[in-house]
């Protein structure tokens, strides 16, 4: 039988061939860079090759870490003496695009049985830039915990503070702090998972001062950015110089966690440090 | 356009180069100032003076973060951008004053804490994150002085006192003008325009709450003078409350914002 002979596709064709390729049908991971389906992220949207976890919104972690959740402050949002029409614009857009009103959502969660003060920062809200109302939100969570006597879990996700609200933004990282000194003061556990990116005055302030600093694989953290580091010392940093597993080899954090593992660790920390550890 | 360019003046006032240097005011408002070296973990950053002092009768805590004066000083002082180990030897010292039970004086002139790859493996964030931890729960009394630039992150680390005070030629931003027109309109050169925008100004700071006072530019003795006296009353004013009050005040303080 004679063999058949291969025709190669023109390269017209093959461009053919693949704009009939659904965008949404692959997925590069902005970390490895290598493709996967995109069903291949599964449910925690992680990255089958390395484990980097994409952004998600604080809903879709509040649904993925708590069995219970009850929101504190949701109406708490951007005052209206920030007046730029150019910021509301942005402001606008990112209420859409995350069903909150503000870059971070708080309230008081049961994970695993264990009642804790959650707030989780949204990525998809102005890249989670620390606003007067998100620090006023997280002083609001950890006062309650420091009165009700609970351990407070923050996710962060940010870009650092917001420009657009100037030194109101900048005082946040101390309203905050202050707020985390209270809380610290009573006796009582505070926990920070940092998840991609986490950057700037929150690395700076309450991303760092948890008790105990959990991380995502892969996820970037750090204080300052790569471009202004470039500009200034005029040398390209090393690739992961600012990633989870390189914080943890320097002492900065605890333990890199894989997402899907997030809910059951912080559920295992939790009962070992209100008395109750897994075997006993 | 006017309006753009007093701001950006005021910057440029803030960096002026024949700004009196944190030394020569440390000599300046205090007597007998001996300096301790090092945050007792990795090193010593030359960014950040500190030292026991004595003003106007009064044995103080100093700490400043420091611009040099020529090309050498600022290779070696990074030009007054603190690194982790400045950041860690403020923290320790006043740590230092609160068990001695001396007041904290902070003076700051920095464009910023220093974005480099070592420091970022030496925890920058961590280290000024420490020291926002410790000001504000110090049990003595802190006043924060803005001498030229008070840059973002950098500055706040050391201005979280009971009461900030900026010179009369001083900025303090959430980050440079270059840096701001940089993020929101992608021109470094808009910085007159981003200068206008930041309320960067020190009546604009007044007006809006964030700082306490203007000092009047310190270049002679006798200014120095004036800064002391201005100095000793206010300690003497925080040093007369009960610790609780102190501390609990100097917490509302940024709890306003």
């Amino acid at each position: 039988m004679p063999k058949r002979k291969f025709q190669a596709p023109t390269e017209q064709q093959l461009s053919v061939r693949r704009d009939q390729i659904p965008d949404e049908l692959l997925t590069q991971c902005p970390v490895c860079q290598k493709t996967c389906y995109t069903q291949e992220l599964t449910e925690w949207q992680v990255c089958p090759h390395c484990g980097y976890g994409f952004r998600l919104t604080a809903w879709t972690r509040v649904a993925q870490l708590t069995d219970d959740f009850q929101e504190l402050d949701a109406e708490l949002t951007i005052p209206e003496r920030f007046a730029d029409a150019a910021y509301r614009a942005k402001i606008t857009q990112a209420k859409a695009a995350t069903k909150l009103k503000e870059s971070v959502l708080t309230g008081l969660a049961k994970l695993e049985d264990e009642t804790v003060g959650l707030g989780v920062m949204d990525p998809y809200f102005m890249m989670g830039s620390l606003g007067s109302a998100t620090g006023e939100k997280i002083t609001r969570l950890f006062d309650r915990c420091t009165a009700q006597k609970l351990p407070v879990i923050l996710l962060t996700a940010s870009g650092g503070a917001r420009m657009q609200e100037g030194m109101s933004a900048l005082m946040q990282m101390a309203k905050v702090s202050a707020a985390v000194a209270k809380h610290r003061n009573a006796g009582l556990l505070y926990i920070t998972v940092l998840t991609d990116p986490t950057t700037g005055g929150v690395t700076a302030s309450f991303a760092m001062q948890g008790d105990i600093i959990l991380s995502e694989p892969k996820a970037l953290i750090g204080f300052a950015g790569r471009r202004v580091i470039e500009q200034t010392i005029q040398q390209t940093p090393p690739v992961d110089f600012q990633r989870a597993e390189t914080l943890l080899k320097n002492g900065w954090i605890d333990q890199v966690v894989p997402r899907p593992v997030l809910k059951a660790t912080l559920g295992r920390l939790l009962r070992l440090t209100s008395g109750g550890g897994d075997n006993g | 356009m006017a309006e753009n360019q007093s701001a950006y003046d005021q910057v440029l006032a803030a960096r002026a180069t024949d700004k009196i240097s944190i030394q020569r005011l440390i000599a300046g408002l205090t007597t007998d100032f001996f300096e301790l070296h090092g945050d007792r973990q990795a090193g010593d950053d030359e960014a950040v003076i500190t030292g026991v002092a004595m003003l106007a009768g009064q044995t103080v805590m100093t700490i400043g973060i420091q611009k040099g004066t020529s090309t050498m000083e600022n290779q070696a002082r990074h030009f007054g951008c603190a690194t982790p180990a400045g950041y860690r030897k403020a923290r320790r010292v006043m740590r230092l004053a609160e068990q001695l039970g001396y007041p904290v004086l902070a003076l700051i002139n920095t464009p910023g804490a220093y974005p480099g790859v070592d420091a970022e493996y030496a925890g920058q964030g961590r280290a000024i994150a420490d020291c926002l931890l410790t000001g504000l729960q110090l049990k003595v009394p802190f006043i924060s002085v803005i001498v030229g630039e008070g840059g973002s992150g950098g500055a706040l680390a050391l201005a979280c006192g009971d009461q900030v005070w900026l010179f009369e030629h001083s900025t303090y931003s959430i980050l440079s003008p270059e840096g701001y027109a940089t993020i929101l309109w992608k021109h470094a050169n808009k910085a007159p325009q981003a200068a206008a925008k930041m309320r960067l100004t020190p009546a604009e700071l007044l007006a809006d709450g964030m700082v306490e006072r203007i000092v009047p530019e310190v270049k002679t003795a006798a200014d120095c003078n004036k800064l002391q006296q201005a100095l000793s009353q206010a300690f003497q004013g925080l040093a007369a409350k009960p610790v609780t009050e102190l501390v609990a005040e100097r917490q509302a303080r940024y709890r306003q914002f």
